[in-house]
């Protein structure tokens, strides 16, 4: 094992939170999408982000990656007090959102998606080129580490599947200095094996010591992966809860908001 | 961890395995490298003997492929940036007005009078660019207004100035000018006449140019087009400016996300391509002398078929500045080569239409296998 697998299940609460938000809310007009919702990201630790549709993550992940300012809250970034202005404060403060669509060129190779908008130059006759040897290598490094098998690193995006392209989204996002990774259902639309893959990279990123926040809205990937778990419900926070500390069907419960599921559970004989 | 990378290093038993002939013929150019060859093939068959191959033949249709290239490079950089213009036509019309118009209605120097219009063209390629981006409306419309609206200011201006629509007197004005040689002007003419001395081309044996070689040097027009599709194939592929190209075309909002200023680099590109339009009639004035109102007609469909024999992607993000110039070359030796042949000159657009379809399929089919899409 590495070095940096002290953060594995380590205890989180040691270090201090990379993120901080308190009682944050927001409304768009007279609608409350968050009614005080407190969340804290350490490094190296997953911190899973429940909820059922509506609940409010995606307005609060939002709210984290600078795409809406909060109507009230404070966020602290490494300790300090932030403010951010649009998503691209946030991306170069080091908050990375990996989207489940909209992070791939499928047209495009591998090597040029992955140094989109971060391209390396190597200077020929005082013009800059654009480094594809160096782009090419790194590609093919990144990829094997994160166990995807490329043909070349010239292979089109699209020839990718779904769980490899998140990977692909995943590794970039860390490469270039991500100290939060926010990753947004990146597991909804995979099949088994490929759901597999991206909790096994999202583990491997948590080792490196990066906050990884992942909102999903089901339990067990959740459970699979996390180190804590936050359950938002009608807006509202209804706790963090640190692995070990709760239990399969209570999360489920919790998501629900409580007792419907109770009644279902029982019919279906606990698979949902 | 050594166990998760010793599977990684592991060939997936999925990946099939390629040659590497395959491997070579799978790009975007391979369509417009077939039909070159094709095409060739066929006129060296049926029409060696008309001419076309003489070294007076090469050189006109090289000149006509040079028009084509001139206008399919800009359009080809513009369509893989994920946009059109169909306003390049009449920005030749245009741009080759204002320089008649300047130089010799106004009487100003003819450098000044070409250093304007290229201000002002790539000007209205920005306000172009600017019109799409800022109202999120599809390029086709935008540049369809611009379409009429620069056509109807070329019919427009000498109308009302000259009361004609032709301005002629350029080729007078034009001498010794600096920079009317740069777009009118011939290179290695030396060399060329070496070439008639030795007997390496034709010379003339009666007439006032007795002795001198029937080819007399290289036109700038087929010097412009070469450096046009050097620099461009060089900024597509070589630069990270070329990656935010192929990024703006392939997917506008996963380019955004990644920090790629999208905007800038569709705006650039419409300038990029009134400049282009401007260099093919900065070159036509200094040809033939004159503007007229209706140069440049439906240009902007043929740059269009030239691009996409070459393997571009209508819907952007995808193609080949190679590949657009040799569909130009294609569509320029087609045009010259039947006109050589004999052949009835309408039956041009038969063939036309006829590569154009099989290019297109063609290159349907590469681009699947390329990226996997079924």
């Amino acid at each position: 094992m590495t070095e940096d697998s002290k953060f594995h299940h380590g205890d989180p609460v040691a270090n201090k939170p990379i993120i901080e938000m308190k009682n944050i809310e927001k409304h768009f007009g007279s609608v409350i999408a968050l009614a005080g919702v407190s969340v804290d990201v350490y490094p190296g630790e997953c911190h899973c982000l429940l909820g059922d549709n509506g609940a409010g993550k995606s307005t609060f992940i939002k709210t984290m990656s600078g795409v809406h300012k909060p109507t009230a809250g404070e966020i602290y970034f490494e300790g300090q007090p932030m403010s951010f202005e649009d998503p691209r404060d946030a991306i170069s403060a080091g908050i990375a959102t990996v989207h489940q669509h909209l992070a791939m060129i499928p047209l495009m190779s591998v090597s040029r998606n992955f140094f989109m908008g971060n391209e390396p130059v190597k200077k020929f006759a005082g013009i800059s080129f654009f480094d594809h040897d160096h782009a090419n290598q790194v590609t093919m490094e990144e990829m094997r580490k994160m166990g995807i098998n490329l043909r070349g690193p010239d292979q089109a995006v699209g020839t990718l599947s779904g769980g490899e392209r998140q990977t692909v989204a995943i590794a970039r996002a860390v490469h270039f200095g991500a100290k939060v990774l926010i990753l947004d259902e990146p597991t909804s639309a995979l099949g088994v094996r490929q759901t597999a893959n991206v909790l096994a990279t999202i583990d491997k990123v948590r080792k490196q010591g990066i906050g990884v926040v992942f909102i999903t809205h089901n339990v067990r990937h959740a459970m699979a992966v996390g180190d804590r778990f936050t359950v938002l419900n009608r807006g509202k926070t209804l706790g963090t809860a640190k692995r070990g500390e709760i239990e399969h069907e209570e999360l489920q419960d919790l998501m629900a908001g409580g007792q419907e599921l109770v009644q279902l559970e029982g019919s279906l004989g606990g698979t949902v | 961890m050594s166990n998760a990378q010793n599977a990684a290093e592991k060939v997936d038993e999925r990946i099939k395995e390629r040659s590497r002939f395959r491997e070579a013929m799978i790009r975007p150019e391979l369509g417009g490298i077939v039909g070159t060859i094709i095409v060739f093939t066929m006129f060296a068959l049926f029409a060696f003997d008309s001419g076309m191959f003489s070294s007076k033949g090469v050189l006109n249709w090289s000149q006509v492929s040079a028009q084509f290239m001139i206008i399919a490079v800009g359009a080809c950089l513009l369509m893989i940036a994920g946009e059109f213009d169909l306003s390049v036509g009449s920005m030749i019309g245009f741009a080759g007005m204002l320089i008649a118009i300047f130089s010799v209605t106004l009487g100003w120097p003819v450098w000044m009078a070409i250093v304007v219009t290229f201000v002002i063209c790539t000007a209205l390629g920005a306000v172009n660019g600017y019109i799409v981006i800022r109202t999120g409306l599809p390029s086709f419309i935008v540049t369809l207004a611009f379409l009429f609206i620069l056509r109807g200011f070329t019919i427009y201006f000498p109308q009302t100035i000259e009361r004609k629509t032709i301005i002629g007197g350029v080729k007078d004005v034009a001498e010794g000018d600096w920079l009317a040689a740069v777009f009118g002007g011939k290179i290695l003419t030396g060399l060329f006449s070496w070439f008639g001395e030795i007997g390496l081309i034709e010379t003339f044996a009666r007439g006032s140019r007795e002795g001198q070689p029937v080819v007399d040097g290289i036109p700038m027009l087929v010097v412009w087009a070469i450096a046009l599709i050097i620099f461009g194939h060089i900024l597509l592929t070589k630069t990270k400016f070329g990656n935010w190209i192929f990024a703006s075309g392939g997917d506008a909002e996963a380019a955004r996300n990644s920090g790629v200023p999208v905007n800038r680099v569709k705006i650039l590109m419409f300038m990029f391509t009134a400049f282009c339009a401007t260099v093919f009639a900065a070159c036509q004035v200094m040809e033939f002398g004159s503007a007229g109102a209706d140069r440049g007609l439906l240009k902007e469909f043929e740059a269009i078929i030239a691009v996409v024999i070459g393997g571009a992607l209508l819907t952007g993000g995808y193609g080949s500045v190679i590949g657009a110039a040799l569909g130009a070359l294609i569509f320029g030796v087609v045009q010259q080569g039947l006109f050589f042949a004999g052949v009835e000159s309408s039956l041009f657009r038969v063939f036309l239409g006829l590569i154009l379809l099989a290019a297109v399929i063609l290159n349907t089919y590469i681009r699947r296998m390329i990226t996997g899409e079924r």
